[in-house]
């Protein structure tokens, strides 16, 4: 505890403000008055270890016990969403991969989709597209969930998960890198198709992937369900049952560790998921124990997935054939490491001129997208990921909402925190896990 | 220099007409793109030597659907009627497009809708998905638009409600008691297009700092923004800058 430069005891509405940065919670609390000072008001974050971002929880506390919390957000609004409305459609998804950067192909498959729906295109996307996408979404899924398990792991005090999961995580950002280029912000999923063909290597790779994971997976749980400080923090903590998640619009883990198998994958089927073999984890309890038990399974079923994909994948185009949407998609490195077709070069430097008027028009005026709205949801790692495109016939979207499941579930945090343990405010906030870039967009 | 359309016809001036073909590549829009709806290029003001500039959008308003609807469309929209008796005063219209249902609700009725459509055993539209805004400058008096998506768990099914207020009077009732969910939504809508919601608990701004002032996804919100030179070329600020719409 310290004085320091911030606010003084003056200055505020009512009460002393200490400004602490660590040390033991006796010390901090010896300065108070028992008697007098029961309720102190503690600010966490929004720069602070444990909350998973710039996260600012406002907690107000009697003892260790939690009485109110509040979470501020915002601190990390980019206007993404306002920034889309001054790009065409195509420089969208190079956005919007920015807004949840633990599951960049979510954001882009379902910004993909709306487009394509306003574009009433939906059922001519190839079948390889299609394919690649759900292969992508699931790897992306393991990714997202492993960097869960890691960060919670670390919040609650484990240190070895938290280098373990981002450690098998790489593995995941070194195919997402062979396929797309990049580790993260890919913008690889595109309205009309992706990007470019899954290359060989990355088939290999995905193959040694799913040979490794199982094992992985098995190590993790060996490491924490069975190891009582693991279970201690989670059993019984930070309860939420299936009517408090509906009315606070919980979905995804969180909703199904209640018990509600409510998997857009699975009820409102999309790219093809009615087509795969597939399981929706449930667990009964509700607790941080269920959303950690769902998680893990819900790796394991995404592997299933991933292998189906993997066998699906059928030579083909990746883009629709419709020349006035399709961007040219069998690209390769050239000198500068960046993706290029040099077959198209050719051709519209040296053959015809039809052809590079067309490329200039399509790449700097974009395609029109008949004037409407859609809301298309597809199942992101952390629930219902929504989007709402409303198009006015112009090259630009006019608007574009994102129904963010970081952002709706973060409202949950005072349900569960509320009468418990300021350290499970940690686990509850941890097990809901919300990513701020998605959040604040 | 303004476009020759800008001018009244007062007298030997010809009005152009808009040229042939223009609605064919270019679809006639709602809303228009900018507020003027004329020119392709977004820049006034400047010498216009493409032609371009003569361009002039059509609006074309947003149909009413007619019955049969297709899917459960039909359906919920009968058993809402049955289960609401101001239906027919608080649904100002149904639209369906692109395999979506919308309601257009009027605004001081939004919670009670809610509340029927949330509540009736052959509706049960139990989760909130999404609430967003929706600025139509230029096309609607009413122009704040908030737009609801509502989730049937039990029938897998999804309906769109609209509720328009005019930014004269940004108020409708919000419908936190009906869906808790609602809540951080209704506050974004606020804090980024200035919608009211009477009766919220809590309606402060949430993604933009607390002193912020003006509502930045209005599509009236200056930009700002300052020229940047380029290799020798100055690029504009994004919304004075000379682009496609």
């Amino acid at each position: 505890m310290t004085t320091s430069n911030y606010a003084s005891e003056h200055e505020t509405d009512e009460g002393r403000v200490f400004t602490v940065t660590g040390g033991d919670w006796d010390t901090i609390v010896s300065g108070t008055d028992p008697i007098n000072d029961e309720r102190i008001v503690v600010n966490m974050g929004p720069q602070h270890p444990s909350t998973h971002g710039v996260l600012r929880l406002i907690l107000e506390l009697e003892g260790e016990t939690v009485r109110e919390a509040r979470s501020v957000v915002g601190y990390l609004h980019t206007g993404i969403e306002k920034n889309l409305e001054y790009r065409n459609w195509v420089q969208g998804s190079t956005f919007v991969t920015r807004m949840d950067y633990l599951a960049p192909i979510f954001n882009e498959t379902g910004y993909a989709l709306a487009v394509e729906k306003l574009l009433g295109i939906t059922d001519d996307i190839t079948e390889r597209a299609t394919t690649i996408r759900v292969l992508m979404m699931e790897l992306n899924r393991i990714s997202s969930h492993l960097v869960w398990l890691a960060t919670t792991g670390m919040e609650l005090g484990a240190i070895s998960i938290m280098l373990y999961g981002f450690r098998e995580r790489e593995y995941i950002l070194d195919i997402f890198e062979t396929i797309t280029g990049l580790r993260m912000n890919h913008a690889y999923v595109r309205p009309g198709g992706v990007a470019q063909d899954v290359p060989d290597d990355a088939i290999r790779k995905i193959r040694e992937f799913l040979k490794v994971m199982p094992k992985k997976l098995k190590e993790y749980e060996d490491l924490l369900s069975g190891q009582p400080i693991w279970t201690e923090r989670t059993k019984n903590v930070a309860v939420l049952d299936v009517t408090g998640c509906v009315a606070l619009g919980v979905t995804g883990p969180v909703l199904r560790s209640a018990g509600l198998a409510w998997d857009l994958r699975k009820t409102m089927p999309y790219c093809g998921y009615e087509t795969y073999e597939f399981d929706v984890p449930t667990h009964p309890d509700g607790d941080v124990w269920g959303r950690y038990q769902v998680r893990l399974a819900e790796i394991r079923e995404s592997m299933k997935l991933v292998e189906q994909a993997l066998d699906r994948l059928k030579p083909g185009p990746v883009m629709v054939a419709d020349r006035k949407i399709a961007w040219p998609a069998q690209l390769a490195i050239g000198v500068d490491g960046m993706g290029n077709s040099l077959e198209h070069v050719a051709k519209i430097m040296g053959q015809s001129m039809e052809s590079l008027i067309h490329h200039f028009k399509l790449v700097t005026e974009g395609f029109r997208v008949p004037p409407g709205q859609v809301y298309v949801a597809i199942e992101a790692p952390r629930g219902e990921l929504g989007v709402h495109a409303v198009s006015d016939g112009g090259t630009r979207p006019y608007r574009v909402h994102y129904r963010e499941p970081s952002f709706v579930n973060l409202q949950a945090l005072p349900a569960m925190a509320e009468g418990g343990l300021i350290a499970d405010v940690i686990a509850g906030g941890a097990s809901l896990d919300p990513v701020m870039g998605g959040c604040d967009r | 220099m303004t476009s020759p359309t800008d001018k009244p016809n007062d007298g030997g001036v010809p009005v152009p007409v808009t040229p042939a073909g223009a609605s064919s590549t270019a679809p006639a829009e709602y809303p228009p793109a900018s507020p003027a709806g004329r020119g392709m290029f977004g820049n006034q003001g400047t010498g216009d030597v493409s032609g371009y500039g003569g361009l002039v959008r059509q609006r074309q308003p947003i149909e009413e659907a007619s019955r049969p609807y297709g899917s459960y469309f039909d359906e919920v929209r009968d058993a809402l009627e049955e289960a609401y008796p101001a239906f027919g005063d608080a649904i100002e219209k149904v639209v369906v497009d692109r395999g979506e249902l919308t309601l257009h609700v009027r605004p001081e009725r939004i919670a009670e809708v809610c509340q029927v459509l949330r509540d009736d055993l052959a509706l049960r539209f139990e989760l909130c998905s999404s609430v967003s805004g929706v600025d139509y400058l230029g096309a609607d008096e009413r122009r704040l638009h908030v737009v609801y998506l509502l989730t049937s768990m039990t029938y897998r099914r999804r309906v769109r409600l609209e509720a328009a207020v005019s930014v004269e009077a940004p108020h409708l009732p919000s419908v936190t008691g009906v869906y808790p969910t609602a809540d951080w939504q209704e506050r974004e809508a606020y804090d980024m297009f200035g919608i009211v919601f009477d009766g919220h608990p809590n309606l402060t701004r949430i993604l933009m700092p607390d002193d912020w002032e003006g509502h930045p996804q209005r599509k009236d919100y200056p930009l700002g923004g300052v020229p940047v030179e380029y290799k020798g070329a100055e690029i504009q600020p994004p919304d004075t800058r000379r682009s496609y719409q």
